[in-house]
């Protein structure tokens, strides 16, 4: 069973283990990403997730099946959500069951660095002083100076 | 000439201020030809050269063919998670 969504409702955690859950399954791996308080030093309030909806659903569902092909995971949940989170809400979670650690870890991190790079999915920081803007994701040395 | 429908998002769409543009392309258009006209909008030169553009949801490359039945999107560096 593998599965991946973006959904504009609250990620609840405890449903993806439920459906990973197996007799077969000897770990099962969490990763959850939430709204954190600062970014590059600025104090962030809240992050809009905006999406080409079509597009990342499609790029999601490629992205678990070739997780589930490249580390023999055959239980596999991807959720990742859009619209407008407070800080600590769930913006993704992904779990995955396999008969043995390994594969069920390494599993959830590549599909984290793949949604990161893949998937058309763009965060608009609101900050505490009233400004907002839309994250880069290069890193700040890679950055070109004004 | 021929015409085609680009979809934008996020910081693009601020920068030129629409979702949802048409832009005019030589026949026969790549990806490559589909940004210069953008980029030769006003502000569109704030797009990059090499930003990722999409062909009916799938990442293309530069010399990838475009017609104007295809789902065009410019896609502005990705930053889900």
């Amino acid at each position: 069973m593998i599965r991946a969504a973006l959904v504009d409702r609250v990620i609840e955690p405890a449903d993806l283990l439920a459906e990973v859950a197996t007799p077969r399954s000897g770990a099962t791996a969490l990763f959850i990403g939430t709204v954190r308080e600062t970014n590059d030093g600025r104090a962030v309030t809240a992050i809009d997730y905006a999406s080409y909806v079509a597009m990342a659903e499609g790029e999601l569902e490629r992205i678990a099946r070739e997780a589930g092909e490249k580390f023999g995971v055959d239980f596999l949940v991807v959720e990742h959500r859009v619209g407008m989170l407070q800080l600590m809400e769930t913006s993704v979670a992904i779990a995955a069951s396999h008969a043995h650690r390994g594969p069920a870890m390494d599993c959830t991190r590549w599909v984290i660095e793949e949604i990161k790079t893949r998937v058309p999915i763009w965060k608009r920081e609101h900050y505490a002083d009233g400004s907002r803007d839309w994250v880069d994701p290069a890193p700040r040395s890679e950055k070109v100076a004004p | 000439m021929a015409t085609v429908a680009v979809q934008l998002f996020a910081s693009y769409a601020d920068l030129l201020g629409q979702s949802r543009m048409t832009v005019s392309v030589p026949d026969r258009a790549t990806v490559r030809d589909l940004l210069t006209s953008v980029r030769s909008l006003p502000r569109g030169g704030g797009i990059p050269e090499t930003a990722l553009v999409a062909v009916n949801r799938r990442f293309a490359n530069a010399s990838d063919p475009i017609a104007p039945s295809d789902e065009l999107a410019l896609i502005p560096p990705v930053a889900g998670g």
